[in-house]
């Protein structure tokens, strides 16, 4: 399970997207036990939440064992690190911009241990029906029913997720696995997790230009996805060797192309959402 | 961001990698002094951020020195257009000089960051000279990848077998374990995404010599590369880009269309643009002007756009979380009050304060067209195009 009723969250930065996050977590039902930033120790976050030093003190005293990282990203390697160290079962990274190279060190360091990282650059994971959101995406436009959804976007998942409420459906889990090229869950991950789990119906997946996971996806889906899924993938219009906001969204080969990428998903028997504005639409047609 | 030539081959100096002397020139009197220096018969290139140069024109064997002085005063001051760049192309402002060298083979060299392996990888083929996109179409059997282990780096064993399918001479060896090890320093030091050695030659003496180079540096590495981000060439970017840059706004011009699109968010925008070519329209921009709350940054995003002379319409399509909708309304409406914006806009505005955002938009003499979501953006667009021709 990536959540559930014993999910137990410590934020770690807390400035003024950190802290507005972390007060929307709460509203939404988000059992928040601990903040970790540097010289808050003994204070409280919102009057309620005490502040540690570091991610092992606070685990330590609160039991927490989830994660979500808003330290800014010249220190977000260090944060991911001290949460692993403190031996969180999740680790959720918002922060957009880290070097490469850090994550790289992040992904060799983490080889082996339990830990499991969402992000970076990503809006996070929320349940619906557990009424839990680690990051940032808004829980007012969520409702409970059995999507599973994965993608690579930020505000293209807050599309796809009122998309899917407008076409009468409902998520059981979103997950934004993030826009960086090397990030931790994946594509495979989260559709792993959605075939094994119960109340997740169909699969709604986002990819975008750039790298070739979607392929590695569409390769996974031909042998191991049972449930029906519906993709699309932003950037169909997207010139050569540009980087389009995101790290990883490059056409650096012909496998970062979008028609590479559709192409890949609809061999292994995926629905595309030829527009992006058909998402739910295309949801409700093959259920 | 890139450096030229000429940066990355100082920059490799550090790390002891040498390429043939060289010195840069910005006027066709002082090409004319460097060859005349190097005893004329020279290589001048045009120091631009895009390859293809060779087949664009600019490269060129000059035998003498006044040949180098003629071909520069062709070229300095002038845009190349290349295959990799736009079609306005990019000027050329500076020029290098290099000594003439024997070529008896080329070999294609360099190391990037490979998402599958989560880990810089060296590439390298017999076939150098040739782009490696080229490359893995055509002889991709001829191409070998080797991950670089953080802890270990290249493995010597996989170096092994590397140099005995580029056959590499053998009183070279020594130099290519040395040159690959220097690179990887290189590329970790310098937080590059890309240092490309293409070609590195076998001379007439069996001695390996780099002859180009390529590096790339990581944009998110800013805040600890400050030193050698102070090589950028902002001559060689697209002026609004440069713009949009310094405003910390992800923007990137595309060719010829008439749709200017302001959007948060990396995915939407890219769908934004998708969705505007489904109604019959062209995307002018990929605009994302991220998760700000910051107005003056909404006022430049729009200034930005409508210096585009082709735009006819606007597509703003938001989707608030972190952002608020009522601001960046605000920052609209004033921008395009300033600046008498006539032309239609068409807005979708979801999340955080979208229902004031609207009566913003609604209550401003702005021409707005109000969409319900994406796909009646759509259906508002390609409705007002029809209507206008």
């Amino acid at each position: 399970m990536l959540l559930d009723n014993n999910t137990k969250v410590l934020v770690q930065g807390l400035g003024k997207d950190g802290s507005f996050q972390a007060q929307r977590a709460i509203e939404y039902g988000t059992n928040v036990v601990a903040c970790v930033h540097p010289n808050r120790e003994g204070q409280l976050f919102e009057n309620k939440i005490p502040y540690f030093e570091s991610a092992k003190d606070a685990v330590k005293k609160t039991g927490a064992n989830a994660g979500v990282i808003y330290v800014p990203a010249p220190f977000a390697m260090d944060a991911i690190i001290e949460q692993v160290d403190a031996n969180l079962e999740l680790v959720v990274c918002i922060t957009e911009g880290i070097p490469v190279h850090d994550m790289i060190k992040v992904k060799s360091y983490m080889k082996g241990k339990k830990c499991r990282l969402i992000g970076p650059n990503c809006p996070g994971i929320i349940s619906p029906a557990l009424k839990i959101k680690i990051g940032i995406i808004p829980g007012n436009i969520c409702n409970e029913g059995n999507v599973g959804l994965v993608s690579r976007s930020g505000t293209l998942t807050y599309e796809a997720i009122s998309q899917i409420g407008e076409a009468g459906l409902g998520q059981s889990l979103c997950i934004g696995i993030g826009g960086d090229p090397i990030h931790g869950t994946s594509f495979i991950d989260a559709l792993s997790f959605f075939e094994q789990d119960k109340n997740t119906k169909s699969i709604v997946l986002i990819g975008e230009i750039g790298g070739t996971k979607e392929q590695q996806a569409a390769e996974y889906i031909k042998s191991h996805i049972s449930k029906p899924i519906v993709f699309t993938i932003a950037g169909t219009t997207a010139p050569k060797g540009k980087r389009m906001g995101h790290a990883g969204a490059v056409i650096s080969g012909k496998m970062g192309l979008a028609s590479e990428k559709i192409k890949a998903l609809k061999e292994a028997g995926a629905h595309h959402a030829d527009d992006p504005s058909k998402i739910g639409v295309t949801l409700k047609s093959v259920l | 961001m890139n450096l030229h030539e000429y940066q990355a081959r100082d920059l490799l100096k550090n790390y002891n990698i040498n390429f043939p002397i060289g010195e840069v020139g910005s006027t066709p009197q002082e090409v004319f002094d460097i060859a005349k220096k190097f005893g004329g018969d020279v290589v001048v290139k045009a120091q631009i951020h895009s390859g293809g140069r060779g087949k664009a024109g600019g490269v060129k064997l000059c035998p003498t020195a006044i040949d180098a002085k003629n071909f520069a005063s062709t070229i300095l001051g002038r845009k190349l257009v290349t295959n990799q760049t736009d079609s306005e192309g990019v000027i050329v402002e500076k020029l290098l000089v290099t000594e003439k060298t024997n070529i008896s083979r080329e070999i294609y060299l360099s190391i990037v960051i490979d998402p599958d392996f989560e880990s810089p990888v060296l590439i390298a083929s017999s076939e150098g000279g040739t782009e490696i996109e080229k490359m893995a179409e055509e002889t991709p059997n001829k191409i070998t990848k080797i991950p670089f282990d953080p802890v270990l780096g290249a493995k010597p064993y996989e170096l092994r077998s590397l140099i005995s399918k580029l056959n590499i001479p053998k009183d070279s060896v020594k130099d290519f374990y040395q040159l690959i090890n220097n690179l990887y320093k290189a590329f970790i030091e310098t937080d590059s995404s890309l240092i490309e050695i293409n070609p590195l030659i076998i001379d007439y003496n069996e001695k390996i010599i780099p002859l180009d180079c390529k590096i790339n540096l990581d944009d998110d590495s800013y805040f600890r590369q400050k030193k050698l981000f102070e090589l950028r060439d902002k001559n060689q970017e697209n002026p609004i880009e440069t713009r949009a840059k310094d405003f910390d706004l992800a923007y990137v011009k595309l060719d010829k269309g008439n749709v200017g699109c302001l959007v948060n968010g990396a995915g939407l925008a890219m769908a934004t643009m998708d969705l505007t070519t489904k109604s019959g329209c062209f995307p002018a921009n990929f605009l994302d002007v991220g998760g700000s709350t910051d107005k003056a940054k909404i006022k430049e995003a729009f200034r930005i756009l409508v210096l585009d002379k082709n735009v006819e319409y606007l597509l703003i399509n938001l989707f608030a979380g972190i952002a608020r909708a009522d601001l960046i309304a605000e920052g609209v409406v004033e921008a395009a009050e300033e600046a008498s914006f006539k032309l239609p806009i068409i807005v979708s505005m979801r999340g955080t304060n979208s229902e004031r955002g609207f009566s913003i938009l609604k209550n401003s003499k702005l021409n707005i067209h109000i969409a319900e979501n994406l796909g009646h953006a759509a259906e508002l667009l390609s409705k007002i195009n029809k209507a206008n021709n």
